[in-house]
């Protein structure tokens, strides 16, 4: 009994010590429900940020930072925002990593962030509702929004000089975001959409929504839908019968087996998608294979997670408090950097440098796993190739 | 040259589109309402059957290419044709060996007939789907265009561009051959007037001594080479997938139907009345009409009557008006 007490009172001890120079986070991702399976990698590529950080020993005033696990469930929004409350009110910690899934995030930054004031960046939310829900400034996210696609197909068509597009969708979630993604972009840049029909998937035949498509023309046919499935369909329809000759590919159309499909006819036709060219991807894979416990870094949203944890603790050392009023303006400024781009880049592993380049007061630019660069609103930018078909092979023309 | 061009468009998006699938669906709804005539029921197999066929025609098509044997400029489906044809005939035979002729000597009821057959269908559907898979496959080669919409719109300078696959041609001839062979069959032949006669009146042709074992069995041989016709021109022109064609089954049931069950004229007809209706009703019209009135007067509306997800629709529509206004069909058939 006595000995109990003893081991109780010791552990009181050392938890109620916390020296001031202790730093809680909080990691808030689904340990349970639909995203349990990605989720853990998410949480040891956070926990890989905050060790190397701690290993470093160049935080300011020398702050050990902690990590506080929650579960967002990814569907419950009151067991979200009660996990949440509980990150903060209990646990006093200074900065949420997550939420993971849209909905939940959205109703813990409402609920819970902007009452406290409490800076969250999210590794994985991306609804477009994120971006113009009212924040504060509280919140970021390292994962572009699903709008971002629309607004590169919108601006790779402005560069190409179309005025007019007919708009096919495959008739899913995916499509049919997409395509009003890019209806609205392509729109607010002045453009004009003759016509935004759905197509099912599965079909033999096609050349009735050829028709249709047609029969409101255009410059180009764009096509949100997926590679293998109606999208194809549609696009071998219209070179059939001679409607269209040139078509927009949005990521889903991306791969080989189209040009394969339709053959010399695909020429000139150019599209976008999702790509990492960071340079920081690869050390941060190599980070994770050897971090203990060593995990595949390559899984959903594992890279952003990492990204998400240090862009907080490098706010925190540019704005030399903890304080999230505070460090929430040197969110943006750690991730891009100076206007004329003159900040250092730095990649996954070089956190230890970054501190102690901000301690020294030089600008940097953090590129981190995946590239970071945040746009209005707090989004990643996400970085997007811009693919053309030339003599029967995709050719990534330029980075967007 | 307005004018021209509205022509120009309308053949390139209804009437040529039109001709090939009423020629498929043409071909289909003949199997059927032989198999009506003769059997006296409804085979919902038949959709099955075509997928059947044309499963073995892909199957034989690809040993050929393996080969090195193609058509040429023509698809070389088409020399694979007989050997699919064949194999269908041959499981047809069989399945009326197993299971109908069982149902037929025991004198049983339409009705009942046409439950073995949905029975059969999907004993079928499984069977394709084990042979050759559930994904989509592609057997055409051979050259893509018999005119080019390139090439036309070069050649004669107007805005619309004209094409006509290959598929489409071989299509339309395919079916006038067939039909032209099967109505000469029909009307010339020994055997074909046995089966009309069988068919108008089962005990009369029975006392003149015609062997109904005989009759049956040619029916099957020919709605068997049809069903594997109709679907090879189909997955030709289209693409194969087995789930496609059990949902080929509502619209050649309507053909056979408007046309009137049991009459060949009649499910010619009908194949070609509700292609075009599909594609009449569900396509935009805006472009035709936009070459032939003045533009102020169209305003921004595509004149589109359906959009093309209601296609099937349109079977469905037409099905319901024909039996309740005139069952027995354009051609008076039973």
């Amino acid at each position: 009994m006595k000995k109990l007490f003893l081991a109780a009172s010791t552990l009181a001890l050392t938890a109620g010590v916390v020296s001031a120079e202790d730093v809680k986070l909080g990691t808030l991702l689904g340990i349970t429900g639909p995203i349990e399976s990605i989720s853990p990698n998410m949480f040891t590529a956070a926990d890989m940020a905050i060790k190397e950080v701690n290993d470093s020993g160049k935080a300011a005033n020398g702050w050990v930072f902690q990590n506080v696990r929650a579960d967002s469930t990814c569907i419950d929004a009151a067991a979200a925002s009660a996990a949440a409350e509980r990150l903060v009110t209990v646990e006093g910690v200074k900065g949420i990593i997550g939420g993971d899934c849209s909905g939940v995030t959205r109703a813990v930054l409402t609920n819970v962030a902007m009452p406290n004031g409490i800076v969250m960046i999210s590794p994985s939310a991306t609804s477009p509702a994120l971006s113009t829900d009212p924040d504060d400034g509280l919140f970021f996210r390292t994962v572009p929004s699903d709008a971002r696609e629309g607004q590169v197909m919108a601006d790779v068509l402005e560069a190409r000089g179309v005025k007019s597009i007919a708009l096919t969708y495959s008739n899913s979630d995916y499509g049919k975001g997409l395509a009003e993604a890019i209806a609205n972009a392509f729109t607010a840049k002045g453009g004009t959409i003759t016509i935004n029909a759905s197509h099912d998937d599965g079909k033999a035949d096609y050349s009735a929504e050829v028709g249709a498509l047609a029969s409101a023309g255009g410059d180009v046919l764009v096509v949100a839908g997926y590679i293998d499935q109606g999208g194809k369909g549609i696009i071998q329809a219209a070179v059939d019968t001679g409607a269209f000759t040139t078509f927009g590919l949005p990521g889903g159309m991306y791969g080989d087996s189209l040009v394969e499909a339709i053959g010399p006819a695909l020429n000139g036709s150019f599209g976008q998608h999702a790509a990492s060219t960071s340079e920081g991807y690869s050390a941060y894979l190599d980070l994770a294979k050897a971090f203990e416990p060593s995990f595949d870094g390559s899984t959903n949203f594992a890279a952003t997670s990492y990204d998400a944890a240090a862009l907080i603790m490098l706010a925190m050392q540019a704005a030399n408090s903890t304080d999230p009023k505070v460090y929430k303006d040197k969110v943006i400024e750690i991730a891009n950097g100076p206007a004329d781009g003159s900040g250092t880049k730095i990649k996954a592993g070089e956190l230890g440098k970054a501190l102690e380049l901000i301690a020294a007061g030089t600008a940097i630019d953090y590129d981190g796993a995946t590239g970071v660069t945040l746009i209005d609103g707090g989004d990643a930018s996400g970085t997007f190739a811009e693919d053309e078909i030339k003599d029967g092979k995709w050719e990534i023309v330029g980075y967007r | 040259m307005d004018f021209l061009n509205a022509l120009v468009a309308f053949s390139n998006f209804i009437l040529i589109p039109g001709l090939a699938y009423g020629s498929q669906l043409a071909l289909g709804a003949l199997g059927v309402t032989l198999i009506f005539g003769v059997l006296r029921f409804s085979n919902f197999a038949h959709g099955d059957t075509m997928a059947f066929g044309t499963a073995f025609v892909i199957l034989f098509t690809w040993w050929f290419q393996s080969m090195g044997i193609t058509g040429g400029p023509l698809p070389t489906a088409l020399l694979a044709l007989p050997f699919g044809i064949a194999v269908t005939i041959a499981m047809v035979l069989g399945t009326d060996r197993v299971v109908y002729r069982f149902y037929r000597r025991q004198r049983a009821k339409p009705i009942i007939l046409v439950i073995v057959s949905a029975g059969v269908m999907f004993v079928m559907n499984g069977l394709v789907r084990m042979i050759i898979g559930t994904s989509e496959k592609n057997f055409t080669d051979g050259s893509r265009f018999l005119l080019d919409p390139k090439t036309f719109r070069d050649a004669t300078g107007l805005a619309e561009p004209l094409a006509i696959k290959t598929t489409q041609a071989v299509s339309v001839v395919v079916a006038v051959v067939c039909v032209a062979l099967l109505f000469w069959f029909l009307q010339k032949t020994r055997t074909g007037k046995s089966m009309r006669a069988y068919s108008d009146n089962e005990d009369l042709a029975l006392l003149s001594g015609i062997n109904p074992d005989r009759v049956v069995m040619v029916t099957w041989m020919i709605a068997g080479a049809l069903a594997c016709i109709a679907g090879t021109l189909y997955g030709l022109d289209k693409s194969f997938r087995v789930f496609v064609y059990f949902g080929l089954l509502l619209p050649i049931f309507a053909a056979a139907i408007v046309g009137g069950l049991g009459s060949p004229l009649g499910a010619i007809v009908g194949g070609y009345v509700i292609a075009f209706s599909e594609l009449i009703v569900t396509s935009a019209w805006r472009k035709i009409l936009g070459y032939l009135a003045p533009p102020d007067w169209l305003g921004p509306g595509l004149y589109q009557a359906l959009s093309t997800d209601y296609k099937v629709a349109v079977s469905f529509v037409i099905l319901i008006v024909v039996l309740l206004f005139r069952p027995q069909g354009i051609f008076g058939g039973k």
